[in-house]
Formats: C-alpha cells, structure tokens, sequence
C-alpha cells in the first residue's frame, strides 16, 4: 500500500468527517476546516515530490493485484493538479472564514467544501474508468449541497440546471463505461490502454464509445455547445463556492478529457483531433464573446471560465509533446487567475455591494493595493508577458503553428485580444472611473479597504496576494514548471511508464 | 433477448429525453430517473445476458464452471443505483424547494439566472 497516493483523498475524507462530528460548534469547524486543508496542501506537495523524484506512483486498493482491483494512480500530470486541490481548498477556505454566513456555515459549509476536495482528488488520482464515476458522483453531490445551500430564489433557479445537465452527463458517463466494459470486459484505465488499440475490427464503437465520452465530460468541463449550465448557476451561490468551482470542477472534466485521449481512444487520432480542434475554436470564441457582453462581474468571469476551456481543449488536440504540456502549464496557471479574479471580485462586492460593474468605480484611488492584486492575474489571464499566462499561451501557439492548425492559432489569438479588453473593462469599470452619485456628484472616499478590521483584511487579502505571487513566480521562473508539464505529457504521450506502474512487470 | 433489450433501453432513452424536453419540473424528474434506469440496463445488456448458471465457485472446484454470467456489471448497476437513488433524492428535493420559492412548476419561467 503506498500511502503518499491515497493521503490527498484520506486527508480531506477526516476532515470532512471530523467537521461532521462537531456539528453546532462554529469554532471547531473553521479550525478543522482551516487545520485539514493545510494538511492537505502539505500531503499534495509531498505526492508531487515523491512522483517527480521517483516516477509514477500505483496502489491498488485492498491489494486485489491490477487489472481486478480498483488502482489509485499519481503520475506528474496528476499530482501537479492534486497540488492545485490543494493551492486552491487552503485559499478559498481561509477566504471563506470572512465571507461565508453563519446560517451556511451552521449548515455545514466547510464539511461539504472538504468532500468537494475527496471527489475531486479522486478523479484525479483513480486509475478505474468506474472509480472516476463514483468520485465525480462524490464530487458533484457535494457541489450540488454548495450551490443551493442558503436557499435564494436564484440559486434554486441556477441549481435547477446544473443538477439537470450535470446528472444528464453522469447517465452519459456512466452508459459509456458500460459499453466499454461490454467491448473490452475491464475497467482498469492502463489495462484499457493496452485492449482497446487490439479491438481493430471494432473501430466504429470503440469511436463511438470515444464520442459518448467526449459528450459527459464536454458537459461536466463545459465545451461549446453543452457550457449553458455554466453561466445560469456559477453566479448565484456565495463567492467562496464560485471561487472553488470555477478552479476546480470543469478542470476535472477536462482533467478527464485528456486522460481518456491520451490512455485509451488514440486510435482515431484524425477524426478526434478534427473535432476536438472545431470544439476548442469554437468554445474559446463563444466564451469571450459572452463575457464581453456582461456587466455583472462574476457572470462576466463565469463566461471567461468556458473561454479558457477552449485553450486546454486546444492543447490536447494539437496533441503533440509541447502543446501537451502547455495544456498543463495553462491548467495550473487558469485554476490561478480565474480564482485570483473571482476573489478579487468577491473582495470588490464586500466593500462596495454590488457585483454590477456600472456600480462600480473608484478602487484604484482608493484601494491601489486592491487594484495591484486584480491587476496581475487580469494580465496573467489576457496573456501579458512575464506572467504565467504569456507563457502558456506561447507554448500553446507555438505548437500550433508547428503542426500547421493555422486557424485554431488564429482563433486563439483573437480570443486573448478579447480577453484583455474585456479584463481591461473591469478595470476601467471598476477601478479607474470614479463613482458618481445620483445628483451626478463625484462621491467622496468609496469605502476603502483599510477601513476593514485587520481579522477581515487578512483572510480576504492574504489568499490573492499568495496567487498573484504564484503568478509573477511561474511566469518569471518558469522554467523548472514548464519542465515538470513537459514531464508530465511525456508521461501521457508514451503510456509504458504509466502501464507499468499498475500493471506490474506482468504487461 | 439482446434485441429486445436493446428496442426496452431505446425507448427508456427516448421517453426519458421527452420528458426532460416537456416545461414541468416534475417531468424532468421522471426524465432523469427514467434515464438513469436506461444507463443501469445498458450495462446489464453489454455485460451479455445468460440464463445459465451462477457467478459463484462450487466447493468442489478451483475455477468457475461454464457457463456462468459475469458478476461485475451488476456489482456496476448495484453501485449506479445507489449512487442514482442519492442524486434523485436531491434532485426531487431541490425541485420541491424551487416550487415553493418560485411558485411555479413551469421551467420557462425559471429564467432570472440566465443570460
């Protein structure tokens, strides 16, 4: 049993738990919630080392020897996206100290927010086709609680959807596994890699079965044209479970996307890639064109989300060692700026009390600490050099123009000039002009940050300032972190080293 | 056998959809379980069927004796169904809050989040 792998889904699972048992008692739940994900922050980086010093790490669960029993799997790709679990639960909880409400916290907040953790570090580290069912099951059931707890008309409206849609996608998922399991008769993901590529003369259904999971997991990370959920719900719960979601839930759809083309369906590679591109065009132009139209900050961010889904999706149907790894990069550095923005946001509707950005105005006179702290990741997010963002998008476009998909670099490129107008927008909005009042009179001192007692200021500002210097490190140091994602699409592209981490020398 | 059940999971797909299409929320519930119940089927059907035998090793031998069925898709549907048995109890839940907020069952008038 190798214990580092399956700590990320033990931790978050005790803490959950304990938070349970100390149901009514606020205090103790904030210091177990705040305790277990700093915990889990720890155990992520410790599995990241262990995966980059050692190689892929495999357990099986209950020691049934791989392909019958259920495998827990880390390679790079992995662990680089259980470390942003981690990153993101320490941020958006201590965050959330400050701006959840007491009735949400009485009704289990940070219990659900840490089975949110188990479902997600699940899906990433599960090596069973099956297994990753159940774990978006577990992640969804908890999200579903978020989304609508508190009970407003609007998130009942938006839960509507996203319950629909979502649970649409899993009876999708769930057919596909089956149909797969009917084909090749095992769940087990490296074992699968090595049958499907067998079944020649069952090409067309194992296509098909390719396309039913291109279908779940398009809805589950949001792909043009199954995103509508996304904008109807994202908005409406409070800004602490916006913020874990938009860094979290549709990465793991595509999290998932690019695991199953990469291990299993790379047989028709032409036809995927076509689609796939067409998609990724498609999704990136869509989003930013719905975000453009919005000025309600966090659904304009919520577009923004399905814009950047677009460039991961590119990444993987380019599907060469670099643009592989730019997918990686790029995911790391989303989970970053969509968060940092969303609590940047978050931040702006405390002080001020609207997320309408008409509202709006006058931050940067007043808040210029503020300004700085929206600034980075807005720039990081529209692709300005030396920030993390310039530096996936560089390596995305590159590998475009290397394999020749001149439309795709093209789409993408305007994409970013969109997304920088649109983040300049905000600031523009937000903070550069001044606010008036009704009789059109410039309104002395909006309130300011520092008026915020210091136990406010800390928990709302300490999460954004840690992202944003993330940002600044992976775009002026990103050497050793462009590395680790070549490292791991190299893992992804030649599939042996993962076999053979589950399957054992018995290939 | 196989035939019939596949024309049985066709037409769940199919009434299950149309019901997700209709405008009432209790519809789209029945569309949901009804789905549900259709992925659950499509797995028993591409498990094989067979009437023969039992999964189960007798004290007499080693191995499994042919011909047996395969016991993991319906460890698959157990699971499917429990995990489908939790989200429907959400979903009819949810359906039943938003009624009482919204006082409405039609769905074209739950719009306010939408852009």
């Amino acid at each position: 049993m190798n214990v580092v792998v399956i700590l990320p889904l033990l931790v978050p699972f005790l803490t959950a738990i304990f938070g349970f048992l100390a149901w009514g008692n606020r205090q103790a739940q904030r210091l177990i919630s705040v305790v277990g994900s700093t915990v889990l922050l720890i155990a992520s980086l410790i599995l990241l080392w262990v995966v980059s010093q050692q190689g892929i790490q495999a357990t099986q669960a209950g020691d049934w020897p791989a392909p019958f029993g259920i495998t827990f799997v880390a390679d790079t790709f992995s662990a680089i996206m259980v470390v942003m679990v981690g990153v993101m639960g320490l941020s958006t909880v201590i965050y959330s100290l400050v701006t959840i409400d007491v009735e949400r916290e009485a009704q289990g907040f940070h219990p659900l927010i840490h089975m949110l953790f188990v479902g997600v570090c699940g899906a990433f580290l599960t090596g069973d086709i099956f297994n990753l069912y159940v774990w978006y099951e577990v992640m969804l059931i908890a999200s579903f609680v978020l989304l609508v707890m508190g009970g407003e008309r609007s998130q009942l409206e938006g839960g509507i959807k996203y319950v629909t849609l979502n649970l649409l996608a899993s009876a999708l998922f769930l057919a596909a596994v089956g149909l797969l399991y009917g084909l090749t008769g095992t769940l087990n993901m490296a074992h699968l890699s090595e049958v499907v590529p067998t079944l020649v003369e069952q090409q067309g259904m194992v296509t098909v079965v390719a396309m039913l999971f291109l279908f779940a997991f398009g809805i589950k990370g949001a792909l043009f044209p199954l995103f509508f959920w996304l904008p109807a719900s994202y908005h409406t719960p409070p800004i602490a479970v916006t913020v874990i979601f938009s860094a979290l839930l549709t990465k793991v759809g595509v999290y998932s996307l690019i695991r199953v083309f990469t291990l299993i369906f790379t047989g028709d590679a032409v036809f995927v890639q076509v689609v796939l591109l067409v998609i990724a065009g498609f999704t990136m132009v869509t989003g930013v064109l719905g975000a453009v139209a919005q000025y309600e900050m966090r659904r304009l961010l919520s577009f923004h989300i399905i814009s950047q889904i677009g460039y991961l999706l590119m990444g993987l149907a380019l599907f060469t060692p670099l643009s592989l790894a730019a997918s990686v990069f790029f995911m790391a550095h989303v989970i970053l700026a969509k968060s940092a923005l969303f609590l940047v946001g978050g931040v702006l509707n405390r002080l001020a009390g609207t997320y309408d950005l008409k509202k709006l105005g006058g931050f940067y006179r007043v808040s210029p600490v503020l300004a700085v702290l929206f600034f980075i990741p807005a720039m990081s997010l529209a692709g300005i050099p030396p920030l993390s963002g310039f530096w996936a998008k560089f390596a995305l476009i590159r590998a475009g123009l290397e394999t020749q998909q001149y439309a795709i670099v093209a789409a993408s490129l305007v994409v970013s000039v969109l997304t920088l107008f649109s983040m300049t927008k905000i600031w523009a909005e937000a903070f550069l002009k001044e606010k008036e009042q009704e009789d059109g009179k410039l309104k002395e001192g909006v309130e300011p940050v520092a008026t915020l007692p210091i136990s406010e200021r800390l928990p709302l500002l300490a999460p954004i300032a840690v992202i944003a210097m993330l940002m600044i490190v992976m775009g002026v140091g990103a050497e050793p972190f462009f590395n680790l994602a070549l490292q791991a699409s190299e893992e992804m592209l030649t599939r042996t080293e993962y076999v053979q981490a589950v399957l054992g020398g018995q290939v | 056998m196989e035939t019939l059940m596949a024309f049985v999971i066709g037409g769940l797909y199919a009434a299950g959809l149309y019901m997700m299409m209709r405008r009432s929320i209790v519809k789209l519930v029945l569309g949901l379980v009804l789905i549900g119940h259709a992925a659950n089927l499509l797995i028993f059907t591409a498990g094989r069927l067979t009437r023969e035998g039992i999964p189960v090793i007798p004290s007499t031998n080693e191995v499994l004796v042919e011909p047996y069925p395969d016991p993991l898709p319906q460890a698959l549907i157990l699971t499917a169904i429990v995990i489908g048995f939790g989200v429907q109890a959400f979903a009819i839940v949810l359906l039943k809050r938003a009624y009482q907020t919204v006082k409405t069952d039609d769905l074209d008038a739950m719009n306010t989040t939408d852009t």
